[in-house]
């Protein structure tokens, strides 16, 4: 277990690796994967789940009071379809808890940052604690800390691809500069570039695809949060960055000798 | 740009022919591409005769592509057919005008009763279905869906081709999807199974995917009728189809479907041979193809070959279909529009695809995601 826990919106995360629902081949599976990561916070999407209180494929395999659910917006396609998603999302799952995920590009998922900016604000306005989902765009993601996310989850690769942290030189610029957590979501396929995620300073990661369509997902569940634990531990481990490409320098070596100077 | 251009660059006999003479080497060019890289190209040699030793290296990549980007998931869902009317004579179809059948349309009641079955035996995904006749357009459809929407998650329908404001006003009472099969690609044939009736009319049939593009629909279902003509080269004119559906219409999500000629009233045409394992094929190739697009899997097929083959790279299956109007609940012996084979009822469906691995998926969609269009009140404006 790591030393430092996690604060999103004022609470307080142990595991710093949280899990999506999809895709499991049943329940059951899905229940054991979840036990297995040691997850706190789990997104649902809302277009799976029954939003009238009948239990689910999903829901009913959940143990509500283990884990924090985190809804999704997958399956929107602008802002206006986002903020009547997260009311329905909010009333049927009651929490004001979103993953905000607008991609109007069905063949690659691709997040839509207009609209996600756009949404935010106005789902900020309502009380919602957003986390969206957006490209590894450092300017977005300042943005969306000014509009009020809670976090930002920049994409390390296209969803579900397991391509790693193809977008790594942006997001060591998001961590850099991140006045909020950044967590890792989307194209993470291995443990290793989960604990690679964690290592350059991401505060967590989201992992689904990886863990449910593996052979054995319990088994890679487990694996996964030792990865997230290892990558923090180094993290943590090697104390404030001393170099990188894109950090500024700590301190001056070659012009030191001029900060006492009086003349 | 409409498909049509696209369309008529391409002979449907030179298609064929360059199918078949496709060789072992390129289909083993098309099995190494990287996912997502497979080219029209690619298409013709997965689709060729040469593939076929192929079938089992072509079904495991697809059963891994499928499972990586939907999950060991299977979504369910039931055709619900509202009107057996029909204007067209085509030779192969039940409904055909020139059948002496009894003709029924669904009134208000007899539509919200067959909803209500359809809801008790589980299904959220519902797909309405007529035959092609003016006073069962864009009027009717828009009641029954206005009936329907608040009981299911997801509305689609598979009725006569309509104009691009038909279907923006549908959309506007919950349309989420639209299917419209092609029938076939074949410009030669498709004239002799279509003998009377708007859908005579081949290049508007073609274009109706293009239509459903620009009134913004987010999905369209593909598919030729296999078995009207030469069933590699019609695959492959759907591929062409979808690539340039894909390319126009960003925002659209897409799918095909396998029907295959079966049984029905009143007809006797002399089809082309599209068996099972041909079918197979077809499937492993779109799926290799298009790791994006949704592969359905009909009760047309037997139970034997749907429990076996729901692992090659399908992602959604009907489930105890009926295919006449009021089948569930009203007239469960009124005119079926062609024999279904796997006749389980859903719920037997559903157990068998948990004892194969798969988690049945009911619902996948919220009304919420169709009616945000027209609820502009609750619609705060953004941006």
């Amino acid at each position: 277990m790591n030393s430092q826990p996690l604060i999103i919106a004022g609470v307080e995360f142990a595991s710093r690796l949280f899990v999506g629902t999809g895709k499991f081949s049943s329940g059951k599976v899905m229940r054991a994967s979840l036990a297995a990561s040691g997850t706190q916070l789990v997104t649902v999407a809302l277009r799976r789940v029954h939003t009238d209180g009948v239990p689910d494929d999903i829901l009913g395999h959940l143990e509500r009071d283990r884990y924090r659910l985190l809804p999704n917006t997958s399956g929107v396609r602008d802002a206006r379809e986002a903020v009547l998603a997260a009311e329905l999302a909010r009333e049927a799952l009651e929490t004001n808890w979103l993953k905000l995920e607008i991609h109007p590009d069905p063949k690659y998922l691709m997040p839509d940052p207009v609209e996600t900016l756009a949404a935010t604000r106005e789902l900020v306005k309502r009380g919602f604690v957003v986390l969206p989902y957006v490209h590894a765009d450092p300017v977005l993601c300042k943005q969306l800390e000014e509009a009020g996310a809670a976090a930002v989850m920049p994409l390390g690769a296209p969803i579900g691809s397991g391509r790693g942290l193809e977008s790594r030189v942006f997001l060591e610029i998001i961590v850099a500069q991140a006045r909020v957590p950044v967590v890792v979501d989307a194209g993470l396929g291995s443990p290793s570039q989960a604990a690679a995620a964690l290592e350059l300073g991401a505060d967590a990661v989201l992992i689904n695809t990886a863990i449910a369509t593996a052979e054995n997902p319990v088994l890679m569940a487990s694996a996964f949060r030792l990865g997230v634990e290892a990558g923090r531990a180094a993290y943590e481990a090697r104390g404030p960055r001393s170099s990188g490409a894109t950090c500024a320098q700590a301190t001056s070596p070659l012009t030191a000798f001029l900060d006492n100077s009086t003349v | 740009m409409s498909f049509l251009p696209a369309w008529k660059t391409y002979d449907f006999a030179q298609v064929a022919a360059r199918i078949a003479g496709r060789t072992e080497a390129d289909v083993r060019t098309a099995l190494h591409r990287a996912p997502g890289e497979a080219s029209l190209d690619d298409l013709e040699s997965l689709l060729s005769p040469a593939a076929a030793p192929f079938l089992e290296e072509m079904a495991q990549i697809s059963h891994r592509l499928a499972v990586e980007r939907f999950g060991r998931t299977m979504q369910l869902y039931a055709p619900l057919y509202l009107s057996n009317v029909c204007s067209n004579i085509c030779t192969y179809c039940g409904f055909s005008a020139q059948n002496r059948i009894a003709r029924k349309i669904l009134t208000d009641d007899e539509i919200l009763t067959e909803g209500e079955a359809l809801r008790k035996l589980g299904f959220e995904h519902v797909l309405l279905v007529t035959g092609e006749v003016g006073h069962v357009g864009r009027n009717y459809l828009a009641n029954a869906l206005r009936l329907l929407r608040s009981s299911f998650a997801n509305l689609s329908m598979e009725v006569q081709p309509l104009d691009t404001e038909d279907y923006a006003a549908l959309m506007q009472t919950g349309l989420s999807a639209v299917l419209v099969y092609q029938e076939t690609y074949d410009a030669a044939r498709y004239p002799r199974f279509h003998l009377k009736g708007s859908k005579m009319d081949m290049a508007y049939r073609l274009e109706t995917p293009d239509r459903l593009g620009r009134a913004g629909i987010k999905k369209i279902g593909l598919g030729p009728l296999f078995g009207l003509s030469a069933w590699r080269a019609d695959a492959w004119f759907t591929g062409l189809h979808l690539r340039h559906l894909e390319r126009t219409y960003w925002r659209t999500r897409y799918s095909i479907s396998f029907p295959r000629l079966r049984p029905h009233e009143g007809g006797e045409v002399r089809v082309t041979a599209f068996g099972e394992r041909d079918l197979a094929q077809a499937l492993c190739a779109f799926r290799i193809f298009s790791r994006e697009v949704e592969l359905s899997l009909s009760t047309r097929e037997s139970a034997a070959f749907r429990d076996r083959a729901l692992q090659l790279g399908f992602t959604s299956m009907s489930a105890g279909s009926r295919t006449n109007p009021g089948g569930y609940a009203v007239a469960p012996n009124s005119l079926e529009q062609f024999a279904v084979d796997d006749a389980r009822n859903p719920a037997e469906v559903a157990s068998m695809l948990r004892r194969a691995g798969y988690e049945p998926v009911w619902k996948d969609w919220d009304a919420t995601y169709d009616l945000g269009a027209i609820d502009a009140e609750t619609a705060m404006a953004v941006g």
